[in-house]
Formats: structure tokens, sequence, C-alpha cells
């Protein structure tokens, strides 16, 4: 079975309540989502005077990224397809509003009022037929030009997508232009298939200075991820100028995770409220060889 | 779901002219407390249709909105207060949105608007 959700069943059939349960218990993906939510917000580059202003957020599931837009201090309209999804956040008590709706249908919003739309891996989802009556072309016909209308003049939209191929891309990209978007794709760390993220930055608009796409993270060579970057650098030490080592030694030399690590992962799983045994001075010490 | 939506919300079934203001079947309101913020009110005050949000507040049971307003107002507190409260602290929580045009109702459930379309309404 293919590791794509987009191929396995609808939106609002996938993302069921066992499903939206899994996705907002898994730390990792909390993770990965509310830094993407940081770029798509840094891309939106509003204006820098600490107003709060008034985003939509496409797809916005749980809430996960919508936590990030709140705690830049804007207000919110989200919206999903799927009410399972939903429920988990209203369970979070996000901030901003929920709507269950279907983008592809439209956004029925009313023209100009919205300051900047972000959506974090929801896209994709249109470019699938699940119904008879869909049709992707359609559909995304009708999400862009409602997008176009109900963004001010100026505003922008970053779209986080997971494109299945180029086509897909080109499809996408085309209908946000037909609609009369300005801008492109934007792509972190191209040079990456794991933090390759890609970005449509959208310009309501007449192309201007304003509308020039941003440049992308790590396009020159530039490394991915702290932790990446040092494990590759370990990797070549070890296969470079010392690659006669035998293989017990480098694992003695490694260290382990940690006092501090620990201490972290134990928080995290208090505020979670799981039960877990308070911190003493034994915490993360080695047991003695004799044991 | 708060008034701000709800001002911004219009029905989009096809053939719908204007989908705006969706009228609203009140069952359950709730109150939130949030901070307010007066520079997002100013930004936000040229963007409301603001009969739209009168007779909203009123169909929720908060009639203390003045009908007539300018952008001078913005400088009063206590208009502001209002303001806020009405767009912000007001929740709908169970009850129905109506399209204007066609009658057609959105159920609210828990605060979700539910505006998904038939397949003949798209």
């Amino acid at each position: 079975m293919s590791s794509r959700p987009e191929l396995q069943a609808p939106p609002d059939i996938f993302y069921n309540d066992a499903e939206a349960r899994k996705y907002t218990s898994s730390s990792r993906i909390i993770e990965i989502q509310a830094k993407l939510s940081e770029r798509a917000l840094e891309l939106l580059a509003l204006p820098d005077d600490d107003v709060p202003r008034l985003l939509l957020d496409i797809g916005c599931g749980s809430g996960l990224s919508g936590e990030t837009l709140s705690e830049n201090g804007h207000q919110w309209i989200g919206l999903d397809i799927s009410q399972s999804m939903l429920n988990v956040a209203l369970e979070r008590e996000v901030e901003g509003d929920l709507l269950v709706g279907d983008m592809g249908q439209g956004l029925g919003l009313r023209p100009g009022v919205i300051d900047g739309a972000i959506s974090i891996s929801a896209v994709q989802w249109l470019c699938n037929a699940d119904k008879s009556s869909h049709d992707p072309r359609l559909r995304l016909k009708a999400f862009f030009g409602s997008l176009y209308r109900c963004l001010a003049r100026g505003a922008r939209a970053v779209l986080q997508v997971y494109p299945e191929n180029l086509a897909q891309r080109e499809l996408i990209l085309s209908f946000a232009m037909r609609a009369g978007f300005a801008g492109g794709v934007v792509v972190d760390f191209p040079h990456s298939t794991k933090s390759r993220k890609e970005y449509l930055v959208l310009t309501c608009g007449p192309p201007s200075i304003n509308t020039s796409v941003p440049t992308g993270k790590g396009e020159d060579g530039e490394s991915c991820s702290e932790d990446e970057s040092s494990g590759d650098e370990e990797n070549q030490t070890v296969s470079i100028s010392d690659r006669h080592r035998p293989r017990k030694r480098q694992k003695i030399t490694k260290k382990g995770k940690g006092r501090e690590w620990i201490l972290r992962k134990k928080e995290q799983r208090r505020r979670r409220g799981d039960d877990v045994h308070p911190d003493t001075k034994y915490t993360a010490r080695k047991r003695k060889p004799r044991f | 779901m708060r008034l701000l939506t709800h001002n911004m919300l219009s029905s989009n079934i096809k053939g719908v002219a204007n989908g705006f203001p969706l009228g609203i079947e009140v069952e359950k309101v709730i109150e939130k407390q949030v901070e307010l913020s007066a520079d997002f009110l100013r930004n936000l005050f040229p963007k409301i249709e603001w009969k739209a949000l009168v007779d909203a507040a009123r169909t929720m049971g908060y009639a203390e909105l003045p009908e007539e307003v300018d952008s001078s107002m913005l400088d009063s507190n206590e208009f502001l207060t209002k303001f806020h409260h009405a767009l912000l602290e007001l929740h709908l929580e169970e009850g129905a949105l109506v399209c204007p045009e066609t009658g057609r109702r959105f159920p609210v459930t828990k605060g979700i608007p539910n505006m998904l379309l038939h397949e003949d309404e798209v």
C-alpha cells in the first residue's frame, strides 16, 4: 500500500477519529507541523507592526498550524473537511474559529476580507477525484478563484504542498496563475529528500516588487538542520580518515542521550498527563557494569 | 463560532447571487473572555459589514451596539469594548446558519458550522 494518504481514501474518511488522534498525539508530526507553519507565516511576510491580522487556515485539521498563528497573536478562521480532526481541535481548545467545509467547493467568504492565508499539506488533496462528481480541474478552479476573491489586495497566500509528481505541481500552479495570482514555488532544502518542502507563495494583485518570490532555505548547499549536518560530519570522519577503526570502538565513543535529554522527555510526558517517575539524582545515571 | 466569522461567511451555493448575511437560528450562545486588542479592531473595522454585525448581535441577545457608526468612534474605549464583545466574545454554540436566498440551513454543532454543500449545490 502506498504511504501517501491521498491515495488511500478521501480526506473526510481517511482522517477518522483514530487517525485524527494518532496525528495529534505524535510529537514528531506536531514538531514538523509547527515548523512548517512558522515558515509559512514567515513567507506570508505580514507587515512588521505587531497588529494582529485575520488569517485563514485552509485544511486546519486539529489546529496544529493554527496554534502557531495564535502564538504570534493573530486571529484565524480554520477550514477542514474532516469532522474528526475538528473535534480534536475542539479538545485542544484552539483559539480560532472552525468550519467544516470542502475547499474544492469554494471558500464561501466575503470578498477582500482576509489578510493572509496559509495551508499546510492540504492542497494536493484537490488533485484527487474521490467521488464521481469530482473533477480536480473544476475543484482547483473553484478553490483558487474563491481564495483570490476573499483575500485583500496585496495579501499573500502561502500553501505548503506535497505534490505527488511534476504534473501535479504544474497543475496546481497553473490554476493558481489562472485565478490571477502572482508568485511561484519556494523550495526549502531542494537537495534533501527528507526535509525538502515546497511552498506556493501567491500574491493577490498585479505583479510588482512585493510579489517577487522569496528564496528557499538551503538552496546553495546550506545544511538542512543542525542534527543532520553533525550526523553527516561524523559519518565522513569515520569513512574517510579512520575507516580501519574497529566497529566496537566507534560504539564506545558515541555519547548517549544524556541527562538533559531525558529530563526534557520526562517533562514532555508529564505535560501530557502520563505517569512519570520523579526526577532524582539517579535519573539518567549509568548502571555499573556489574549490574 | 464568533460573529467575526459570521461577518465574513457567505453562502456559496450555486446560483445564489447574494449569500450574505447568513441568518442565525440560535439554540445556545456562550461567552468567552478574550483579551481586547484595539489595533486589531481598528484594522478590521473597515472590513466589517456593520449592519450585519448589529443584526447578528441582536439575534444572539446583545443589543448594545449603535446602529450608525463612523471611524471616529474607534477612539472611544466604551465603543471598542462593545465592538470587541460582540465580535470576539459571543459564540454561537448550537443552532444553524440560514442562506438568505434559498433558505438552506447550515447546522452549527459544538460551535462548528457545517458548510459542506450537497453535490447538486456545487
